[in-house]
């Protein structure tokens, strides 16, 4: 249908050309009978020999040609408006965060690599490593849980969730580390006997690094298990479905067809998790852990600099997050292959196109027009 | 062993051929089968067999509980009463002594890789590319008296299959990328993968475009003469007219009639089954 019709339509503002736009105007000029018999030929050439003594060629050529035209992008001033008042919003702040004298840099400079803050650095990562991880595979079997059949698992599954959520994160840990004073002994072993695999002091097992893992790790646990079971939750029903009905087991749908797609839902949520947990480790300042914050603590209530050392963790924590925004940025590409037609560019290709768009515009976009 | 039936013979020629060759495969009994949701009963007491080879063409008034007995088939949708057979054994139960016992997840999973099914919204999975899609289920899939494939054979299989519905050299691309009439072929060949007695077409072609219908239709006509049992459920009538050996009218969850094509289209002998028709089938229809 179309092919018929695009000829006429391209070759009539071309009178110049003979070659291609003479055939199909003349044909019903010409009234070779057979020829004529397509539907779609008529429709579109009938005003043409009408038009052709008068004005009307003219008036088409002027309305369909447009290929020799320059193309001028819509302008926004405001947008350059907007974009003055915030620059220089911005180098105020930075002015005064350059002059400002109490703001200490120098004592900033001398701390940030200094090797006790390096140090507490290094056991913020593990403990966000740590927990982060475990967490997340706990959370992600809470999720399971939570979705399964069994009325048992659901239950466990949503009472772990509800304990850990309401209550604050600052008495779990300290629970966890007081747990040698409610029972003293730990031991694995048949209940009400005397058979005993293990046995130990709970304050040797439970360490401060033990119940700071422990206490993050539950905790997050509880909160991811709600980030993945939404997620999953996205995911069509048709998905599950087409995979059972494809014989695919259980464990296999959960982790081949469904979280990889439910991944692009949990994703943003889950770094947001992360991020809060890199944060959310200051908080084992109070098992006297050695931790970014607590080294930066125990320094400041020794030198008194207090506002520079705070700057120390906060540059510290926010060189953390930038790097896990980055990592985000491309785990999140990663899981949107199949969802969008083309992948999104990352900010390099966004550049390179940018560089190579604004340099010679009028050719590339008449190729991109000849090309529709 | 005659072997390959000719693409131009007709469909009723060749599924004489294939059904006398292939004698114990892909019988399916469904017997007085019942199923509510809520308090809506969509199947009150189906009963319908298929020939090993044969095809069913299931039409009908949408609500009138055709797709759900299809989910039944595959125990997609377990039944409340009546039972689905095929080739002899009970879909989703096991016959011990006098007792009927619920099949294990596994050994459901099992049976279904018997039994393929495409659906309306082809349900593709996105993330994998047309040849992941079609290789996932027959390398971890328990199978029924087959081994699962190995990764290469998978593959192998999953470029021949694509190869028959015309897609081998979009064997990369992900679903997104297909048009729907493409997104259908590959969900057949995944059906395909698995080398089921039976296929289960579930609207195959209701949510294309008018003119990706036929590709998707070819492809079908074409596993008519295959020898493996059809089960479709569609609203292309000429279509069915074309394929079909027997036509089920189904209506408010009864099948009102059932007939070869020539009979139910030219001489239906419910006054339902006529009504539907005339309001279904254009004049223009005989071509």
């Amino acid at each position: 249908m179309s092919s018929t019709a695009t000829p006429v339509a391209q070759s009539a503002p071309e009178p110049a050309s003979p070659g291609a736009g003479t055939t199909p105007d003349t044909t019903p000029a010409g009234s070779s009978g057979p020829a004529v018999l397509e539907h779609d030929v008529p429709e579109p050439a009938a005003p043409t020999p009408a038009d052709q003594p008068g004005t009307g060629s003219t008036a088409r050529k002027a309305a369909t040609d447009y290929a020799d035209y320059r193309l001028v992008p819509a302008r926004h001033p405001w947008r350059w408006v907007g974009t003055a008042v915030v620059a220089f919003g911005v180098a105020g702040i930075a002015w005064s965060l350059a002059t400002n004298p109490r703001w200490e840099w120098g004592v900033v400079a001398q701390w940030f690599t200094a090797q006790s803050i390096v140090n507490g650095l290094l056991e913020t990562l593990k403990l966000t490593a740590i927990s982060g991880a475990l967490g997340f595979i706990l959370g992600f079997i809470l999720a399971l849980m939570r979705l399964s059949a069994s009325p048992l698992l659901v239950s466990v599954s949503w009472t772990f969730s509800w304990i850990f959520r309401s209550t604050p994160l600052l008495v779990q840990m300290l629970l966890w580390y007081n747990l040698g004073y409610l029972y003293e002994k730990i031991s694995l072993g048949l209940p009400f006997t005397d058979v005993r695999f293990f046995e130990a002091q709970t304050t040797t097992l439970i360490s401060q690094f033990a119940a700071a893992v422990l206490g993050l790790t539950l905790n997050q646990a509880a909160y991811s298990a709600e980030i993945i079971r939404g997620g999953i939750l996205s995911v069509d029903q048709g998905q599950l479905e087409a995979a059972a009905a494809l014989g695919i087991p259980a464990w296999r749908r959960s982790t081949r067809i469904v979280l990889p797609q439910a991944m692009r839902a949990i994703l943003p949520t889950a770094f947001n998790e992360v991020i809060g947990l890199v944060k959310g480790t200051s908080i084992v300042y109070v098992l006297a852990y050695s931790e970014l914050f607590y080294t930066v603590q125990v320094i400041y209530n020794r030198t008194q600099q207090v506002l520079p050392l705070l700057l120390v963790a906060t540059l510290w924590y926010i060189v953390i997050t930038s790097v896990l925004s980055v990592f985000q940025y491309y785990i999140e590409r990663h899981y949107s292959k199949g969802a969008v037609r083309t992948l999104p560019l990352t900010p390099l290709q966004k550049a390179r196109k940018f560089l190579a768009t604004h340099a010679p515009a009028t050719r590339e976009t008449t190729q991109e027009r000849g090309t529709r | 062993m005659s072997t390959s039936v000719l693409p131009a013979a007709g469909a009723h020629e060749a599924l004489e051929t294939t059904a006398a060759r292939e004698s114990t495969r892909g019988l399916v009994e469904i017997t007085k089968v019942r199923k509510s949701f809520g308090a809506t009963e969509v199947l009150k007491g189906i009963s319908l067999t298929v020939e090993p080879g044969g095809v069913a063409v299931i039409v009908g008034p949408s609500g009138s509980g055709k797709s759900t007995l299809l989910r039944t088939i595959n125990h997609l949708e377990k039944v409340d009463a009546g039972f689905i057979a095929i080739d002899g054994t009970l879909v989703g139960y096991e016959v011990r002594g006098r007792k009927l016992h619920e099949l294990r997840e596994k050994e459901i999973l099992r049976q279904r890789t018997e039994i393929g099914m495409v659906f309306q919204n082809f349900n593709l999975f996105p993330h994998l590319t047309a040849l992941e899609n079609v290789t996932e289920a027959p390398v971890v899939a328990p199978r029924a008296g087959k081994p699962r494939l190995s990764k290469a054979e998978a593959l192998e299989r999953g470029l021949e299959l694509l190869d028959r519905v015309g897609l081998k050299d979009r064997a990369g691309a992900y679903p997104r990328q297909l048009s729907g009439g493409q997104q259908q072929r590959v969900a057949i060949a995944r059906a395909l993968a698995l080398d089921p007695k039976i296929l289960l077409f579930d609207e195959p072609t209701s949510a294309l475009d008018p003119e990706l219908v036929n590709e998707v239709l070819d492809v079908i006509r074409e596993l008519a003469n295959s020898g493996t049992t059809l089960i479709i459920v569609t609203h292309e009538m000429g279509f069915a007219r074309d394929v079909a050996d027997t036509v089920v009218f189904m209506d408010q969850g009864q099948i009102v009639e059932q007939d070869t094509p020539e009979k139910i289209f030219t001489n239906p002998q419910e006054d339902r089954t006529r009504s539907f028709f005339s309001k279904v089938i254009e004049p223009a229809f005989n071509i």
